[in-house]
Order: C-alpha cells, then sequence, then structure tokens
C-alpha cells in the first residue's frame, strides 16, 4: 500500500496526484479527530477550528510574520494544540453533549474573528500564494512531503493509542466514573488527549497549506467539523485507520459527485444515513468483524 | 484503619445518609447490613468519594478523606467493587484489569511506552487468583453476569487496597459462583492480608464471613458489633431481623 503510495505519482496526472495528496491531508485531519473521538468518547464538534488555525498560523507566520515557511509548518500545530488546550481548559469539566456544545460555540467564535478581521487574516477571502519552500513547491514534492509527514504523524498516534495512556483513554471512553474510581485524573487525562488530537490536526491544516498555497476560513466552520466527524463514522471509529480511509473516501466521493451537481451536501447526508442503518460500525469496523468472525469460525473448524 | 463518624448525606429532601457510624480495624471482615434503601451503597459511595458528604468524617488511615475526589481515595489504597456492574464494556477482560494496574502504578500518561509490555504479570496473577484468566482475552461487555461481578472484584484489585469495599459482591450469582466468591474473599483477606468491608443481602454469607458487622436502618446506624452481639441485639431483631422473618 505504501509503496503503491509512494511510486503512485510517476504514473498519473497532477489532477490525481493533487487528488491524493489531499486525501492523505483528510485522512490525517480525521485520524486526529478520531483520537479524542474513538478512543476517547469525546464529542469534540469544532475539529476543524484546529485544522484551520493550524493552516492560518503557518500561513500568517510566513506571510505577515516573514518566519522562513519551514518554521510556519512548525508552529502552525504548536499554535493549534495551545489553542486546543485553552478550549479544552474551558470545557473539559462538561459532560458528553454540552462539552460538544460550548465547543461549537467557542469553535464559532475563533471563525468569526478569521472571517471578519479583514485587514490581518483576509476575511472571507482568505490568504492566497502563500509561499511554499522551493523543495516542495512542485506538486510532486508536496505530495512527499505529505506522504511522509501523513506517515510519520499515523506511526506516532499509533504508538499513543496503544500506550498506557491510550488504553487508558479507551477504559474512560467506555466508563468514565469506574476510571476514576481506579485511580486516573480523569479530566487532566481528557485535557492532554485534546492537546494531542489539536496538534495533528494542526498538522493536518499545515500539510493543506503546502498542497494548496492557500488557506480560508472555511476550514474552521463548523460544517466541517460534522464532515470530519462523518469521516470518522464512515471509515470505523473504533479502527485505527478507518478515519484515513473515511477520509479518502468523502474527499474522492466528492470529487465525483461534484462533477455532477452542487448539492455535495445532500449526497453526504444520505450517506450518513445509510451508514447508520447498515454499517454503524463503519466501513473498516465492518470488514475487520467480518474477517474475525471468518477467523474464529476457521479456528473452530 | 477505616473510622466513619456522623456522616450524612440528603438528595434534597430525601435524607439518605443521616447518622452512620462504622469502624473497620486493620485485617478485619466487615459486612454492613440493612433493609433495602437503607443507605448502605450511598455509605459506600461517601467513603469512596463518588459523592460527597454534607456532614462527618471518613477517616482513612489517620487522615480525614471525606469530599475527597474518587481518584484520591483510591490512590490511598481504597477500592470499591460495584453493586452494578460497572466494568470498561468495549475492552478484553484482561486489559479491563490492566488499566487498574497501570493507574496503580502511576504509569497512565505514559505516552510512548506500548501498554503491552507494562503491567502484564501481575495483571496475569490477578485473573489466576480470581479464576478468570481462561477468559483474559474475552471482550468484557460479552460476560455472564456472575463473571462480570468476578471482574468487578478482579479491576478493583488491580489496585492493591489495603482496603477493599464490595456492594454486594454476590448478587445475582448461582450458588456455585456465590460459594468460589466467598472462597476468594477469604483468601483476599487471609492470604493478602486485605482488609475488606462489604454489604450482602444474603444473611448466611453474612454471619459466615463477616467478622463484625453494622446495621442500618433508614440511614442510621443503628447497631455494631459481632456477629453474636448483632443477633442478640433487640432493636436489630426489631428493625431488621424480626422484620423480615426469614433470618
Amino acid at each position: 500500500m505504501l509503496a503503491a503510495l509512494a511510486i503512485f505519482p510517476t504514473m498519473v496526472s497532477r489532477y490525481y496526484i493533487y487528488l491524493v495528496a489531499l486525501m492523505l491531508v483528510t485522512g490525517l485531519l480525521a485520524s486526529s479527530l478520531n483520537m479524542v473521538l474513538g478512543f476517547g468518547g469525546m464529542y469534540q464538534f469544532n475539529h476543524a477550528v484546529f485544522y484551520g488555525v493550524g493552516a492560518y498560523a503557518a500561513a500568517l507566520l510566513t506571510v505577515r510574520g516573514g518566519v522562513n515557511p519551514w518554521w510556519g509548518y512548525l508552529l502552525g500545530p504548536v499554535v493549534a494544540a495551545a489553542l486546543s488546550l485553552v478550549m479544552g481548559l474551558i470545557c473539559v469539566r462538561l459532560s458528553k453533549l454540552y462539552f460538544g456544545m460550548l465547543q461549537i460555540s467557542l469553535g464559532s467564535l475563533v471563525w468569526a474573528v478569521v472571517f471578519r478581521w479583514y485587514s490581518f487574516t483576509g476575511g472571507d477571502d482568505g490568504m492566497h500564494g502563500v509561499p511554499v519552500p522551493r523543495l516542495i513547491g512542485s506538486i510532486d514534492g508536496a505530495y512527499y512531503f505529505v506522504l511522509i509527514v501523513t506517515v510519520v504523524c499515523l506511526a506516532v498516534m499509533y504508538l499513543i493509542v496503544n500506550s498506557p495512556f491510550g488504553r487508558v483513554f479507551e477504559s474512560i471512553r467506555d466508563n468514565p466514573e469506574r476510571a476514576e474510581a481506579i485511580g486516573v485524573n480523569v479530566r487532566l487525562h481528557q485535557l492532554i488527549g485534546l492537546v494531542i488530537a489539536g496538534f495533528f490536526g494542526g498538522v493536518a491544516g499545515t500539510l493543506f497549506v503546502t498542497v494548496e498555497g492557500s488557506v480560508f476560513p472555511d476550514m474552521l466552520f463548523w460544517t466541517l467539523s460534522l464532515e470530519i466527524i462523518i469521516m470518522c463514522l464512515l471509515g470505523g471509529w473504533f479502527t485505527f485507520l478507518g478515519p484515513m480511509l473515511g477520509g479518502g473516501m468523502v474527499v474522492a466521493l466528492r470529487a465525483v459527485v461534484g462533477i455532477y451537481t452542487d448539492y455535495w451536501t445532500m449526497v453526504l447526508g444520505i450517506i450518513l444515513m445509510l451508514l447508520i442503518f447498515f454499517l454503524p460500525q463503519g466501513v473498516l469496523g465492518f470488514f475487520t468483524a467480518r474477517l474475525g468472525r471468518g477467523r474464529a469460525a476457521g479456528e473452530g473448524d | 484503619m477505616l473510622k466513619v463518624k456522623n456522616l450524612r448525606k440528603s438528595f434534597g429532601p430525601f435524607l439518605a445518609v443521616s447518622d452512620a457510624n462504622l469502624t473497620v480495624a486493620q485485617g478485619e471482615i466487615v459486612a454492613v447490613i440493612g433493609p433495602n434503601g437503607a443507605g448502605k451503597t450511598t455509605l459506600f459511595k461517601l467513603i469512596t468519594g463518588q459523592l460527597k458528604p454534607d456532614q462527618g468524617q471518613v477517616v482513612f488511615k489517620g487522615q480525614d478523606i471525606a469530599g475527597l475526589s474518587p481518584h484520591r481515595v483510591c490512590r490511598r489504597g481504597l477500592s470499591l467493587s460495584y453493586q452494578v456492574v460497572s466494568v470498561f464494556p468495549r475492552m478484553s477482560v484482561f486489559e479491563n484489569v490492566r488499566v487498574a494496574v497501570l493507574a496503580r502504578r502511576r504509569q497512565v500518561l505514559r505516552l510512548f511506552t506500548p501498554a503491552v509490555r507494562l503491567a502484564g504479570k501481575e495483571t496475569w496473577e490477578i485473573l489466576e487468583n480470581v479464576g478468570l484468566s481462561d477468559k483474559a482475552e474475552v471482550i468484557s461487555g460479552t460476560l455472564s453476569h456472575g463473571d462480570s461481578k468476578v471482574l468487578e472484584m478482579a479491576i478493583a484489585l488491580g489496585n492493591r487496597p489495603e482496603l477493599l469495599i464490595m456492594d454486594e459482591p454476590t448478587a445475582g450469582m448461582s450458588p456455585e459462583e456465590t460459594r468460589a466468591t466467598m472462597g476468594l474473599i477469604r483468601r483476599l483477606n487471609g492470604d493478602m492480608g486485605i482488609t475488606i468491608l462489604f454489604c450482602e443481602h444474603d444473611m448466611e454469607l453474612v454471619f459466615n464471613l463477616a467478622q463484625r458487622i453494622m446495621v442500618m436502618r433508614q440511614g442510621k446506624t443503628i447497631a455494631q458489633g459481632t456477629c453474636d452481639e448483632v443477633r442478640c441485639d433487640e432493636n436489630v431483631q426489631q428493625a431488621y431481623l424480626g422484620g423480615h422473618g426469614n433470618a
């Protein structure tokens, strides 16, 4: 799979390279949300904010701050993580739905600032022509950069999910009251989870800058936040690679459906409904469950 | 080891626990009995920090722990095994116990060490001790009721408590499971030196296991003493045993 992704740009047109790069970025974004959604059971309803803030931070540092774009890429995720920490401190004491609702409001606040502050963020036009380092300036270069960073991030996230931190995070998802009773500081744990998710969301945002060379306020809008949740559900939110698959699927579908109709969100809504009825575990969750059953049956013979 | 003094808790106008008093000495097995609604579960939740008392003291190993958050209470060596099964349903039996062991070892914030390398041996010993080792890989949400109750205890043991509080450990168990659990409780107390406080409706089990008994009624402690003392106590006979007519 990895090898196929590595040699793939030599064989196809620019458009497809761009599309696959976008799938990787979006997949990474969904995976970062799933750190708290699937593995922590926290309904993070404003995840796009960290994507957007990571991207804007990198772009603003480069364009307005005049720093080297590489530093922008490095600092973008840090800014996103810092914002996640601040929002987390405010929200984390609330339970499930209230947590999500307060997050939406805080996220909308950030969106409104970005959307209105013409002199600094470019308002609803966003920012275009953000300088990208020459090494990764070409579409091939950008693609390989995205591929490498995505793989590295996924590896780190995989480590975290399988660490004691990740295990305990899952136990909080399953039963926060009991987790507290066995000696876990649940709020601290959740806060750290949020910061991690915000950081990797920010990484995805900076990768988007590499691919597109521009940023715009829609990246922070709450509808995108919901789309990211749908990607996780679609791919399978209790599997590690499910969100990667879900993100890729949504990008691919939008590219195809977008040719025929403007009503992409309607199509997405129908997909979500079918998903809830027929594949509640998501695509990857469904297949791993089938595979598991098949294996168990095989052993039984 | 544990001393509860004049503990009081109300939910709105309803006084769940009005005046609870209890002492538990190191190494003892103590039972709390009382009719339904007497406030036993509330008392246990007050001791372990899941509820905050309105008044009164909970002294554990010489320090007042009333009102501390549950994870702080747990870290002092006091664990609760729940009446209503409360495990981590999507995780395997093994991981259920492992997280408790990790929590006790204060390793829960390690981000980059694989969890499979930590706490495996200790987790395995606990599962063998309680008799769940053959179900280690089963997803805990699919366990039978009796096995879930045993897992409850195993999770609490993962914290290696000095005082283990059990809220109706054998509720809903078959007679064989009940016998096995009684044996387990005796072993925990005898071999591992864990002090045990529990409540139970099965009087035979209570008088069999407990060295001392505390009796509650309508949120008040009405008697505490050895089994014989409690059996002969007039208040108790009137309020509880007589009322039931079957003990």
